[in-house]
């Protein structure tokens, strides 16, 4: 078994993979003050974005956020209207798409009709100028590696969903491209096989030791296969971070809110001292307590974002002086088989999300439809933010 | 749902029916008349169909329509394509709107205007009437078919496909002649028929355009026939339509098992075979 030792070497190495964090690196691919306007639109507004070799980035956000555009900027599809774009170092913009080192799968797969499946993967190796016994060689090794070999004579509209995409992935992959570009890769395809490819993707991109940019508005696929996620709005990116950090140390309410379930308290700094915040809020007469380093100024407004999972819900009112409680009544209940979601509506008439792991089968609702329920979180499962 | 038709769908199917082909079937009928009068049916004979092939001036006509119609729609097809790549490809360019409307004028204009404008045409650049004057002629209204044909073609073709094949190496012209072109083939080639067919039959323009030696079918039928309908012209159109029906026919079945095979595919994927 040759491959169990080569994953075991590379367990270690992508964990421990974070060129982003030494100064030193230098990015494979570099947006720098990048802008691109359409007419009077902007798409993309002033933006500076590294990518490092080896990196799985995902560029998520809403449609219409500049997300697409960035990438047919790298791919040589558009130019900027400002700035330049660096590929190893080398400003390509200007550089036709049949001259750059990037690949791109397409969110319709773009395969050509009139081919088979093995003319469509080699296309790219004949443009290149490659010899024909070479070709047949990779071909074979692409449609390998995509479980396809049996299928390599038949043209596109005799294959399933599934099939043409992973043809379209062996189609962009069969040049080793610097960096393979996906633009919504699993958007057309049924949500147990898009779960089952965006591991296959993942393992792919760790056996190849290649650099991946993903296009996609789905959150849960960027958190699952990528290494950095790019979250974007307006033409901006927000934040940049690990999946981690942006689901626990979202930046912005707009990152928190984008990302996952969240509830955002709003609330006033009573008091900001080392480290330690107190926060008023008209939701509940308890005092909130974030533990989280954040700057903000006495007085001024402040949201505290909570993710669902980190509240406690309880029968039985917690002893009076303790801080960080909700009160309310269960307005609405979800039941997800492994989960339950609890709406509790609170006093001011705003509704709390609380999810409870079904720890227990569920034979007799513990908690009820219009129960008197008391919310308890500590202190630092929330999450500080000031814009 | 109620199988079968009503009597009233029945009434005006047969009668609808009946007033496109009862003209055909009579011409076709009279062609195979051994009576030299049209209207006097004299007994089945194939004789004028012998008589056609020792008529020169009729094969003399019917060589110069053939020419001109392969050579126009030929050249009509490339510049119609061209156009058509043009008008949707280039996408909003100073005057595109005015360039629509130019190419589809013809269309609408009576063929008369047409004529009479190439005519003047050709005279005030002192260019003499025959083959081609003719020719170019067929090619100006040919290529508006082809260019409309085409020109629906490409607005429904994916995009990415051409810059699927950019982004994997091919130059803008080579994935012209290696993708675009023969995914579009079918309209090109449909456009192709739809001018040669048109170029076939057409009276009018070719009356004015044409020049002596260059007389085409349609008119040689329509001068005999103003001296009287011969069995001869029947058997020339029974012809005509013969060939269409074939080309009809045959387009037709092409297609047909095109999509049934097509479908069959779909199925068999979808089957996960």
């Amino acid at each position: 078994m040759p491959a169990a030792p080569v994953k075991a070497a590379l367990g270690p190495v992508r964990r421990a993979f974070s060129p982003w964090t030494d100064p030193a690196a230098k990015p494979l691919i570099r947006f720098e003050n990048v802008t691109k306007r359409f007419g009077d639109f902007t798409a993309v507004d002033n933006l500076t974005l590294n990518i490092y070799e080896r990196e799985f980035f995902a560029l998520l956000g809403p449609s219409g956020c500049g997300k697409t555009t960035l990438m047919r900027m790298l791919a040589g599809f558009e130019d900027p209207t400002e700035g330049h774009v660096f590929l190893e170092g080398r400003d390509i913009v200007g550089t036709p798409p049949y001259k750059r080192p990037v690949n791109m799968m397409f969110q319709s797969y773009a395969l050509f009709p009139h081919m088979s499946v093995t003319d469509n993967v080699a296309f790219g190796l004949k443009q290149a100028g490659m010899p024909k016994e070479e070709r047949a060689k990779r071909v074979d090794e692409m449609l390998t590696l995509v479980k396809l070999t049996q299928f390599a004579k038949r043209k596109p509209h005799q294959l399933s969903g599934g099939q043409r995409q992973r043809v379209a992935l062996a189609r962009s992959l069969a040049l080793k491209p610097r960096v393979l570009l996906l633009d919504e890769p699993l958007g057309a395809l049924d949500k147990k096989l898009r779960e089952e490819t965006q591991f296959e993707l993942t393992d792919l991109q760790v056996t190849l030791g290649m650099t991946f940019l993903i296009v996609t508005h789905d959150q849960e696929e960027a958190m699952t296969v990528a290494d950095r996620i790019a979250v974007m709005n307006h033409g901006e990116i927000i934040q940049v971070a690990t999946p981690g950090e942006i689901y626990e140390q979202p930046n912005s309410r707009y990152v928190a809110d984008f990302i996952g379930d969240v509830n955002i308290i709003p609330g006033k700094v009573e008091n900001n001292a080392s480290g330690n915040v107190k926060l008023k809020s008209e939701w509940t007469d308890a005092p909130i307590l974030v533990t989280n380093p954040v700057e903000c100024a006495q007085g001024g407004d402040a949201w505290l974002a909570l993710r669902p999972e980190k509240l406690i819900v309880a029968l039985e009112p917690p002893p009076p002086g303790t801080p960080n409680v909700l009160a309310g009544e269960v307005w609405d209940i979800g039941y997800l088989g492994d989960l339950s979601v609890y709406r509790v509506k609170i006093p001011s008439g705003d509704i709390v999300k609380a999810t409870v792991t079904n720890r227990t089968r569920l034979v007799e609702r513990p908690i009820s439809w219009e129960d008197k329920v008391w919310l308890t979180w500590a202190p630092e499962q929330g999450v500080l933010l000031t814009n | 749902m109620k199988k079968g038709l009503s009597p009233f769908n029945i009434v005006s199917l047969t009668l609808g029916f009946a007033f496109l082909y009862i003209p055909i079937i009579i011409l076709v009928i009279y062609s195979f008349n051994a009576s030299r009068l049209v209207t006097v049916w004299g007994g089945f004979s194939t004789q004028w169909y012998g008589a056609l092939f020792r008529n020169q001036q009729l094969l003399d006509a019917a060589w110069v329509t053939a020419r001109v119609a392969f050579l126009s729609a030929t050249v009509a097809t490339l510049l119609g394509t061209m156009a058509a790549i043009a008008l949707v490809r280039h996408g909003r360019f100073r005057g595109r709107t005015l360039f629509s409307g130019l190419v589809y004028a013809p269309l609408v204009m009576p063929e008369v205007i047409t004529g009479l404008s190439l005519l003047l045409m050709f005279v005030a650049i002192g260019m003499a009437r025959g083959f081609w004057t003719l020719t170019l002629a067929h090619i100006t209204f040919g290529m508006c078919y082809v260019t409309v044909v085409v020109q629906s073609r490409l607005l429904s073709f994916d995009r990415s496909l051409e810059e699927a094949a950019q982004d994997l190496g091919a130059t803008p012209a080579k994935t012209f002649f290696v993708i675009t072109l023969p995914i579009i083939a079918p309209a090109v080639i449909s456009g192709w028929m739809l001018a040669f067919t048109i170029s076939l039959d057409d009276l009018v323009i070719s009356s004015f355009t044409t020049g002596p030696g260059a007389t085409t079918l349609p008119m040689r039928i329509y001068s005999s026939v103003r001296l009287g309908v011969t069995p001869e012209i029947n058997a020339v159109c029974t012809i005509l339509i013969g060939i269409v029906t074939v080309i009809v026919i045959v387009s037709s079945i092409a297609t047909k098992r095109a999509a049934v095979e097509r479908e069959r595919a779909e199925r068999m994927a979808a089957a996960g075979g």
